[in-house]
Parts: structure tokens; C-alpha cells; sequence
């Protein structure tokens, strides 16, 4: 019997209606691919729907009652997201578009501002080789336009952050230090509480990318020690089991307040003239134009439900799946898993190889079972060259994810191998 | 035949272990680099033509793939049907790989111009792997592009 299963593993699998498809050849699907994006559960189909036929309108501009109710939805879900991050200020959470957007947007405010918030030449922005390509690229962008240098933490050979050269990576001159709180490719679980102290301590801004962290781990800032807490915190809707096109930027409410507007447009400012605008205050600063209103309906009904199953349960599910899964990897022949081989230091995302198969090929024989992953750099190119490989195949679980799922996998992995006729 | 027998066929696999021509020589007049952003599939090939004009022979197609056994037999099969031909007669032979590869398996192809190409019909049926069969065949069209614009 495998400890720390969720007790309503089978009523929680109800919840998700596309989990009773089967696939080509009426085979059942066995989804792997939640780090890719998650599965819904029926509330957030429901909730979109429900607002789609029932209270559909403009929010903040329409002087009716649909206009009044879908306002209403719209800001309680902000209220809904607030509340699942533990976020100290619900005037702190900015939809965006995606996780992508929301890193973007704070690169080029810091890019625009003005004073000593803008990196400049002489200055350090600090990242890391983990990083997804949505937190390497707009810091990229911004040393480029800005003049400061680009560093970043190297990783281990067992896939944790090399965090010997923390004090030369970090120190007066750096002005941001961003980074991931779970990696998407190796599974890593950073020290958010121990990188933020050192970054604070010599005053630069920290900004963490919780995309992976935020469907898997409780998330509490408000109980965060201050000088522990991460200026900025952004995850994407859909891996929580939202819908897609929306994103989620927390950030520190003086930071932001201080921060130049990202788009220019409707709502986000207090009053137009043709020679000058002046902005409204934040959140709405930062959201101009029609936002995604009833994705924001349905992430809020999304985090509502991930927060009744209890991320606290949603942890120990995953680290038990985990545990399970890289135990049966470990039994296969010839494959190697590239990260933390103990499911203490990592997050529900395996990356592996096997030898004398590409995971493209891999990913093939798989779907053709019903088992879907992913298999390539998952938008982690610099962490597959620090480990030497191309590309790779990913598990990834979630709370739905049974132990006969991974069976199914592990069963599917050897069939690739005897298809392949290797070893 | 299963899918996965359809797009797995023998020849395929045979390439995808042989690599026929694979490795990098010279002399050659171009050299590309042609990468598939969504997978990382990359392949590096160089051509070296005999001659001017469409009468030109393709003298040696040489090239280094990283990438699934789609895409590096892909290469492996283009090499070998294509290595000796004048480039018209090449380009029959590649315009009947694009129209097959982008006929979504509706598309009839001529054996007799194919060849063991034709083995990538079941490819054509997956859109997700037909820029897998189609790195190599597009790096040699630029490859060819450009070693004639330098000529
Ligand atoms: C760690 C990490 N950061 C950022 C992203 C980007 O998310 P999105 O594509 O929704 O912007 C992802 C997901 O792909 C991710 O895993």
C-alpha cells in the first residue's frame, strides 16, 4: 500500500471528466503531461459556463446589471487567488495573460522605470540555468536594452542549484535575482526562503517564477518572514487546473506602485487628455484593455477547488506518486532520470533518457498505449546542454494520477524498448 | 498494419541505424544549419554540386543529424536517393517527398520516384512528426539554394 495517496483519489478523478476518454484503438487515456498543462475539473468548466450564459458583459464599464455581475465575478476572483497564495494585499494580484506575460511585464517595467529600480550598465541581473525560457529570455532582453550584465547560478550534477558562487553572484550590484520555485525539467525544488534573504540583504528585487510551485506546493506569503518573501510571484492559470489565457502576478504593493504601466489602454488609467495620461492605481494599472474575464472566472473557481481537496494533501499525493515513480523508472533498463533521484527535493516533473531511443520516439510508442508525456527541451534548453542531452522525455503526475497510471507508463517504457529491439 | 507499424516501418528503422552518407566532408559549396524549434531536433548538411545549372550533379550530400529516428532516417534516405543525380532530376524526387509529406496520407505518391521513401507515408498521416521527415529534405533545398546563389 503506497502511504500518502489522496484518500478520494477515486472521487477526485470523477471531478475531471476528460480522464474517462479513451483514445485511438479504445484505449483509456493515462495523462502524464500535467506539468505540460493540467486536466479541468468539472466546477471550472461549469463556472466559465455559467458566466458565459448567465452573466456575460464588460466588467467595469457597463452601467447594468450584467455589467454589475460580471464585475463582481471577475474582482472575487482576484479575491479567490489572493486567498491561494496567501497574498497580504488582494490589490496585489494582476491577471495577465500567462506565466510568460507576467515575467515579461515585470522585465520591462523594471526595463522602463525610472531611478534606482532600472538596471543599468555596471548593474547585475541574476537567473539561473533551470530557468523555463520564459524567465531566461525577457531578462535577457532586459540587460540588452539596459546595459546591465547577465549572470546566472549553474547547476549541480544532481540537479540542484550550485549555489557556491552565491557571493559573487549576489551582491550590491545585483538589482534583480529571478529564478524558478519547482524546475519544469528537473523537478528541483529551490530554497525560495534562503535565495530571497541573501537577495534582500543587499537590497535587489526578487522575482519568482511559481508555474510549477503553485499547482503543487502551499503557497502562504503573508506568513513568510518579510525579508523571506519574494518581491514578485507569478504562476500560469492552466497549470492549476484553470483555463488558459490567464496568468497570475503577485507582486509587493509599493514595489508595484512605484513601477511604470506595462500596456497602455482601457481601465488602467484614472484620466486621459491627448497630451498626457495619469494611471490608475494598482491592480488595474497593470491590466489595460478587456481582460480575460471569464478565465478569470474559471481560475478562481479552480484554485476554490484545489484549495477544498487541500494543497497540503495535493503535496504528499504528488510525493507519493513521485516516490512510486521513480522507483519503477529506476527498474527499466538503460534509462537514466536527469534531476534529484529522491522525491524529497523535487516536484511531480521526471525527466529521463533511454538509452539508444529518442524521447520523440519514445513519446510515439507511448501515445500509441494511451500514455501521453512530453518528449523534447520543454522550453529548458540550457538545463538539457548543462546535462549534455538534446532532448528528453517527461513524466509528470498530478492529483489525479493513479499508481496504475505509472505502472502503465513503466509497462509502456519497456514495450518501447523490446519495439526498438534494444538492449 | 498498426500505426505505429505504419510510421516504424523496416526501412525506416534500417536508416535510422545505418545513417547512410552521415558525417561531415569535404569540399563542399554551402553548408546549412537547420534546427526544429519545437523538439531541438537539429541537422547540420552540406552540399557539394558538380557542374552549373540544372544539368548540375549533386557530387555528395554529407551531413550530421541529431535528432528521433524519423528525422535521421529522413536524412539517410534523402542522401541516398539524391547523391549522383543532376539537381532537376533531384527535385523531382524532392517535390514528390514535400507532396506526399503534406497530403496528410491522402496523397498518392509515385514509387518509382520515391523509392524507400515512399516508407514515410505513414509519416505524413501524424502531423505532429512531418517536420521530423522534413528537417533534412529542407535543409538541402536551402543548402542547394544557397550553393547556387554563390556560384
Ligand atoms: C517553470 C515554468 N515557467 C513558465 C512557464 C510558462 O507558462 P505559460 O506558457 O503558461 O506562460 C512554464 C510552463 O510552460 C513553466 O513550466
Amino acid at each position: 500500500m503506497i502511504q500518502g495517496l489522496l484518500p478520494d483519489l477515486a472521487v477526485v478523478r470523477k471531478d475531471f471528466p476528460i480522464l474517462e476518454r479513451t483514445l485511438a484503438g479504445g484505449v483509456p487515456l493515462v495523462y502524464l503531461d500535467s506539468a505540460n498543462t493540467s486536466q479541468k475539473p468539472q466546477v471550472v468548466i461549469d463556472a466559465m459556463v455559467d458566466h458565459l450564459e448567465r452573466h456575460n458583459a464588460n466588467i467595469a464599464r457597463a452601467m447594468h446589471q450584467l455589467g454589475a455581475e460580471s464585475t463582481a465575478a471577475f474582482e472575487e476572483a482576484r479575491d479567490k487567488v489572493a486567498a491561494f497564495i496567501g497574498a497580504p494585499s488582494r490589490d496585489e494580484v494582476i491577471f495577465t495573460k500567462n506565466a510568460s506575460e507576467a515575467l515579461n511585464l515585470v522585465a520591462n517595467v523594471l526595463t522602463w522605470a525610472e531611478g534606482s529600480l532600472r538596471p543599468g550598465p555596471g548593474d547585475r541581473v541574476v537567473i539561473t540555468e533551470m530557468e523555463h525560457h520564459s524567465n531566461i529570455v525577457p531578462w535577457q532582453l532586459l540587460t540588452q536594452r539596459t546595459g546591465a550584465e547577465l549572470a546566472w547560478f549553474g547547476l549541480t550534477d544532481e540537479g540542484h542549484l550550485d549555489l557556491s558562487r552565491v557571493d559573487e553572484l549576489i551582491d550590491e550590484r545585483t538589482k534583480v535575482v529571478a529564478f524558478t520555485w519547482v524546475s519544469n525539467m528537473l523537478g528541483t525544488i529551490n530554497p525560495v526562503a534562503e535565495l530571497t534573504r541573501r537577495a534582500h540583504e543587499i537590497g535587489a528585487i526578487v522575482v519568482v517564477d511559481a508555474s510549477q510551485a503553485a499547482p503543487q506546493l502551499p503557497i502562504d506569503l503573508a506568513a513568510m518572514p518579510e525579508a523571506e518573501r519574494p518581491d514578485v510571484v507569478v504562476f500560469t492559470g492552466h497549470k492549476v487546473v484553470g483555463p488558459t489565457g490567464i496568468g497570475v502576478l503577485w507582486g509587493r504593493g509599493d514595489l508595484l506602485s512605484q513601477l511604470p504601466p506595462f500596456l497602455g489602454g482601457g481601465e488602467m488609467i484614472e484620466t486621459v487628455r491627448m497630451e498626457r495620461s495619469t494611471y490608475a492605481g494598482i491592480p488595474h494599472r497593470f491590466e489595460a484593455g478587456t481582460p480575460p474575464i471569464v478565465e478569470a472566472v474559471g481560475l478562481g473557481a479552480a484554485v476554490e477547488y484545489l484549495a477544498a481537496v487541500g494543497l497540503e494533501d495535493i503535496r504528499r499525493h504528488e510525493h507519493a506518486i513521485t516516490e512510486y515513480a521513480l522507483e519503477g523508472l529506476a527498474s527499466v533498463p538503460g534509462l537514466h532520470v536527469i534531476g534529484p533521484k529522491v522525491a524529497e527535493e523535487r516536484g511531480g516533473a521526471i525527466s529521463f533518457e533511454l538509452d539508444g531511443v529518442h524521447p520523440h520516439d519514445i513519446a510515439q510508442v507511448l501515445d500509441s498505449r494511451g500514455v501521453a508525456v512530453r518528449a523534447g527541451h520543454h522550453c529548458a534548453k540550457p538545463a538539457h546542454a548543462r546535462f549534455g542531452v538534446q532532448s528528453s522525455t517527461r513524466m509528470s503526475s498530478y492529483l489525479y494520477t493513479t499508481p496504475a497510471e505509472i505502472d502503465a507508463l513503466i509497462d509502456a517504457l519497456n514495450y518501447t524498448r523490446s519495439y526498438f529491439k534494444v538492449g | 498494419m498498426s500505426d505505429l507499424d505504419s510510421l516504424y516501418q523496416d526501412v525506416i528503422l534500417d536508416h535510422a541505424k545505418r545513417k547512410l552518407n552521415a558525417g561531415l566532408r569535404e569540399p563542399f559549396e554551402a553548408e546549412v544549419h537547420h534546427v526544429n524549434p519545437t523538439c531541438g531536433d537539429e541537422v547540420t548538411l552540406r552540399v557539394h554540386l558538380d557542374g552549373e545549372g540544372p544539368d548540375a550533379t549533386v557530387a555528395d550530400i554529407s551531413y550530421d543529424a541529431l535528432g528521433c529516428s524519423i528525422s535521421t532516417s529522413a536524412a539517410s534516405v534523402m542522401t541516398d536517393l539524391l547523391i549522383g543525380r543532376t539537381l532537376s532530376e533531384a527535385d523531382t524526387v524532392v517535390q514528390e517527398f514535400l507532396a506526399m509529406m503534406r497530403g496528410k496520407g491522402q496523397y498518392e505518391p509515385d514509387e518509382d520516384v520515391l523509392e524507400d521513401a515512399v516508407a514515410f507515408q505513414g509519416t505524413a498521416r501524424l502531423s505532429a512528426r512531418v517536420k521530423c521527415a522534413l528537417l533534412s529534405w529542407m535543409a538541402y533545398q536551402d543548402a542547394v539554394t544557397r550553393a547556387q546563389e554563390d556560384s
